[in-house]
Parts: C-alpha cells; structure tokens; sequence
C-alpha cells in the first residue's frame, strides 16, 4: 500500500518536472516528436533506478560509515551516475543496436539530466512522510520512488511530445516560436498537474 | 585585448546562457521565486564557473582526452561543493531556500558545456573571462526573471513591498508561473533577435 | 589514463576535506544560534532564567518517540516551563519546529526551524496561523483543525499543513505534561545561558506574506 502511495505521488502530485523542475533540459529537448519521448523515457527509467539503487548503498555503507557523506557526496555521486550511463551505452550497443542508434545522442546526455543526480540526492538526504511516520527512505522505498519518478517523467515528456506535435503545425507569432511557446505550454500543463495535490 | 572584452561580454547578452543557448533552465525555473532567490543563485553558479574554467584550462595538458568529461565533473563537483559548505556556514538561510539546486549545479549544462566548449581549449585568461561573463549574464537572467515573479507573485521586489498584498497572483510563485514567465522572457528576447537582422 | 582521473579525484578529496574542516564548526555554530533564537521566541520569559537541556520520551499513537526540549527555571530554581522541538510531516516533507510551554501547559509560542512547504500556501504558517496558538492550554483548545472538530483555524487550501503544524504541537504538549512532574522537583545541574543578545527571530525561512484566511 505504502508502495502504492510513493508511485502515485511521485506521477502526479510531486512530477519531476511539472512540481520539482528537474530534467526540464531534456524535456524541451527531446519532446519535439514522441517517438524519441517514449525512447528518452525508456532509457530515463533504466538509468535513474539503477543510479538511485547504487548510490544510495554507496552512501550508506561506503560514505556514512568512513565520514565522507558530508563533502564527497556530490563528488561520489556524479561518477557513480557518469559510469553507469558509460555501461549502459556500452551494453546496449552490444544487445540491441538499433535503439542504441534510436536514442544517438540523448544516452550520455543522461549524465548531466539533473533528475538523475537530483532524485539520488533527495533520497538521502531528504526525510519523507509515506507510512505516517516522517522518516529517510529505505532502499526499497528509495527504488520505488526513482521508478515513480522515471515513470512521471516518462508521462510527462510523452504528453507534451503529443501537445507539441500539433503546436508545430500551427502559426505562432514571430516571438513565440519555438521554445517560448512550448515553455507557456509547459506551464498550463503545471497547472493542470497541480489539480493532484492531495489525493494522497 | 578586444578579443578578450568580446569573450567576456558575448554571454551577457548575445550569447547569454539561459536567454539565448536554452541551458541550464532547471534552476531558471526553481529558484526564481523572488528576486534575491534567483541572484544568490546565479552568484553561486558564476564562481564555479569561473573557478572550474580556470583549473580546467590550467589542467588541460594533464587531462587525457578519453576521460576529460569525468575528470571535469571532478573538478566542477568539487567547487560546488566548496560552494555548498561555505553558503551553509556564513548564509544559512539562501542555503536552505536553494536547497537541491546548489548540488545539482554540477550537472548544470552551462558550466560542463563552457569547460568542454572553451576552457579545455584556450589559455586561462580568457577561460576566465568567459566563465565570468556567462555565469554574469546567467545571474541577470535569474535575477529579471526572480523580479518578475516576485512582483507579481508577492508584490516585492528583493524584499520590499511594492504592491499591495491584494495583488498577489500566487501562481508566479509556483510552478506553472515560471514556466510560463520565462516563456514570455523568451519570446521578448527572441522579438529583439529577429528585428536586428 | 585512469591515473589522471585518480590523480584529480584523490587532490580534489583532499581539498574538500580541508575546507570541510575549515566550515564545519561554523556550520554547527549556526545551527546552534538557530536553536537559542527559536527558545527565545518561543519561550519569552521575565528575570533571569537559566535552561537545562533535556530530553522527553513519550509513546504517541504506539510509536515511542524522543523530543529534545530545554527547560527552563528562574533564578530560585522554580520550573518556569519548556521549550520542546517537535516534527510532523507536512506536505512537502518534515515540519521541524519548537514550542514553548509554560509549567501550566500554556503554549507561549511555536518557531519553525525548518519545512518544505509550498511558498504561498503552507509556508504561511510562519505567518498569521501560528499566532492562534499563544497563550492557548491545550486542555481546552483542541490541537485539532475545526475541519476535524477541533480549535485551529486552517489556513485556506492548506490543510494538509495545518494538520501536520497541530498535530506536532499535540505531540510535544502530550510528550511535556506527561513528563513535567519531575522537572517541578528538579533543580538546573548545568546552566546553559543563551545569549541575551540574540534578537528572538519570528520566521526564519524565506519572506513569506501572511495568508488570508477566508472564513
């Protein structure tokens, strides 16, 4: 049930990009068509999970323990999360080539996608409130709040990539065209989301 | 020497970070709540830039190439988190306001894309310069930005009430208001672009 | 090829360590400052008062939970009340805060040490909304919301927050009645005097406007 409550509100009321802002880069970057969407969000899900699973042991029984989780925490992180997107790039280059030439690019830009760095940080050092008890996640609620938020990022980039299919068609004023356009967009569909506050 | 002058000022404005090149828009959004929010910001942003594009251009011969994005993060992370500890010691207030960002700005696409783009490959003078003059036009970015949304949000400006509480639209403090105020900055800055050529 | 980035890694660590050294003690500095300007607000007392550091423990709801608190007795050594730091979590995560009580059970303030409230909603709690609670007993003002049948007025679309903000304030009050018969009796062992010069600080997050409270 707990589990449940972190997924939900990790889609809908807090979403990564609509409610917390991280990962807007490649957001604007990659929603112009959904195919590319679903392929980003495909490769977010992997990426964030298994960053968030290894640096929370990292923190907790490499970092906490020798003193370090004060000042090499950012450090530690950010190489933890460059290497894994190294292997990730080199295992799907081995097992399936051709999404490793569909996302091109996008892969090793997962490195500095803040939502990555960011969710991994959140989970150490933020205390939250699911099961009544404010409290650090552990690391099954850490997993299950990184897939959460992979998936609501997935959502996300999915529906605006569909909403700025049609935008492109149509004529917007000189100013507006572009990123502009898409960022008011961006914001409606904030608004939009902010009606989940508080169903969990 | 002018050549120099050029690389300081082609961030402020006709290169500015946020306003022109589109990086860096996660802590544009987060941190804008008010004006003093988005300069702190900003400010913070400018000293790793500056001080990651000087130790990268003084390291650039050391650095092998097949590892220089690691070893940038490296440097990079390790100004952040001088940052960190120094604004939790002496300002502890902005800390906690800026929270999650001041670590996240290691992966702040302006500061790895100047030290790929610029530092790696030119002297230290300049790298510095140009890391001084994007993280400027970055922090008067956040700063325009931070005053819109405080004043129509709070009806501020940098803590002093401008307009009467009744006037406060909420929605500018929160998110969907940055993400519909930088559109609109946008858009004004991308009008100017198109009627200069 | 490895070594480089070893290299940097390792001078990088080392240099990290050294500032860390360097700012630690400022940072324990401020977390303490933040501490006696959060008992002085909430606390206001006449004469000279000395505060003693303590911790209560108390079962809430089946959970047993531990709140430090600082008491505080008046120059004859009389228990004049507490302050007593307490946590619920809010919407946006934990509420940190402090209440100070009188020996009667009277609340004399709250402060909010920390919160990740929303800017504009919750985060007005360190405005208008945590005034109601000075000079209330607990023993007649329910640490409820009206919503629920209770005494505190919520603030508008801001529930969830208002909840958390009582029932942190029901916990440290249960957790210092059950306790405060024996500090009655006992006298300060160590004196730890705040300084006098720290002005009582009323919110310490960023500047946020009082909300409006729509009946």
């Amino acid at each position: 049930m707990k589990y449940l409550i972190i997924i939900l509100s990790t889609i809908l009321v807090n979403n990564v990009i609509f409610s917390q802002f991280l990962g807007i880069c490649p957001f604007l970057g990659t929603s112009k068509k959904t195919s590319t969407a679903l392929g980003m969000g495909a490769a977010v899900i992997f990426v964030l999970t298994l960053a968030t699973l290894v640096t929370w042991l990292v923190n907790q029984y490499i970092l906490i323990p020798l003193g370090l989780d004060k000042f090499m925490q950012t450090i530690a992180f950010i190489l933890i999360i460059a290497a894994l997107v190294q292997m990730v790039e080199i295992i799907l280059k081995k097992i399936s080539p051709s999404l490793y030439t569909a996302l091109g690019v996008f892969l090793p830009l997962i490195t500095t996608n803040c939502a990555v760095l960011g969710v991994s940080l959140t989970v150490v050092t933020k205390e939250f409130n699911y099961g009544g008890v404010a409290h650090m996640l552990s690391l099954g609620e850490s997993v299950v709040y990184a897939v959460g938020i992979a998936l609501g990022f997935a959502l996300a980039l999915v529906i605006f990539a569909g909403i700025r299919e049609h935008i492109d068609l149509m004529e917007a004023p000189k100013g507006m065209k572009g990123t502009p356009i898409a960022l008011i967009t961006a914001g409606i569909l904030a608004l939009a989301f902010m009606g989940f506050t508080g169903i969990v | 020497m002018s050549n120099n002058v050029k690389t300081f000022t082609k961030g402020l404005i006709k290169e500015n970070p946020i306003l022109v090149l589109l990086l860096g828009c996660c802590p544009t959004l987060a941190t804008t709540t008010s004006a003093i929010n988005g300069m702190s910001m900003g400010l913070a942003t400018t000293f790793v830039l500056i001080m990651s594009n000087l130790v990268i251009s003084l390291l650039k011969g050391f650095i092998p190439d097949k590892v220089r994005i690691p070893c940038f993060i490296v440097v990079i992370a390790s100004f952040v988190t001088i940052v960190q500890l120094v604004m939790q010691a002496y300002v502890p207030d902005i800390y906690e306001t800026l929270g999650l960002f001041i670590p996240l700005i290691v992966v702040n696409c302006i500061v790895l894309g100047r030290a790929e783009a610029f530092a790696s490959k030119n002297p230290v003078w300049p790298s510095i310069l140009d890391g001084a003059g994007m993280g400027l036009g970055f922090t008067l970015a956040l700063t325009v930005l931070g005053c819109i949304r405080e004043l129509l949000g709070s009806g501020s400006v940098f803590g002093l009430r401008i307009l009467p509480e009744t006037a406060n639209i909420l929605v500018f403090i929160l998110p969907p208001g940055a993400f519909i105020c930088l559109g609109f900055v946008i858009a004004i800055v991308n009008q100017f672009k198109k009627e200069s050529h | 090829m490895l070594i480089a980035l070893f290299v940097i890694t390792a001078v990088s660590g080392g240099l990290l360590g050294l500032v860390y050294g360097m700012t630690k003690d400022a940072i324990a500095e401020v977390d303490a400052k933040k501490n006696e300007a959060a008992i002085q607000a909430v606390l206001p007392l006449d004469g000279e008062i000395t505060y003693k550091a303590d911790t209560l423990r108390y079962n809430y709801e089946g959970a047993d939970l531990t709140f430090p608190c600082n008491l505080a007795y008046d120059a004859n050594g009389n228990f004049k009340g507490a302050a007593v730091k307490t946590s619920e979590g809010g919407f946006g995560g934990k509420i940190d805060m402090m209440v100070g009580f009188l020996a009667d059970g009277t609340i004399k303030g709250t402060s909010v040490l920390s919160h990740a409230e929303t800017p504009g909603l919750g985060a007005n709690m360190t405005g208008k909304f945590k005034d109601q609670f000075v000079d209330k007993n607990p023993a007649s003002f329910k640490l409820i919301v009206t919503k629920d049948g209770g005494n505190v007025d919520a603030i508008t679309a801001a529930t969830i927050t208002s909840r958390a903000f009582s029932k942190a304030v029901d916990k440290a009050y249960k957790a210092f009645e059950a306790n405060k018969s024996q500090f009655i009796t006992k006298a300060p062992a160590k004196e730890v005097t705040p300084d006098a010069d720290v002005a009582p600080a009323e919110e310490n997050n960023e500047n946020m406007e009082g909300g409006q409270d729509n009946e």
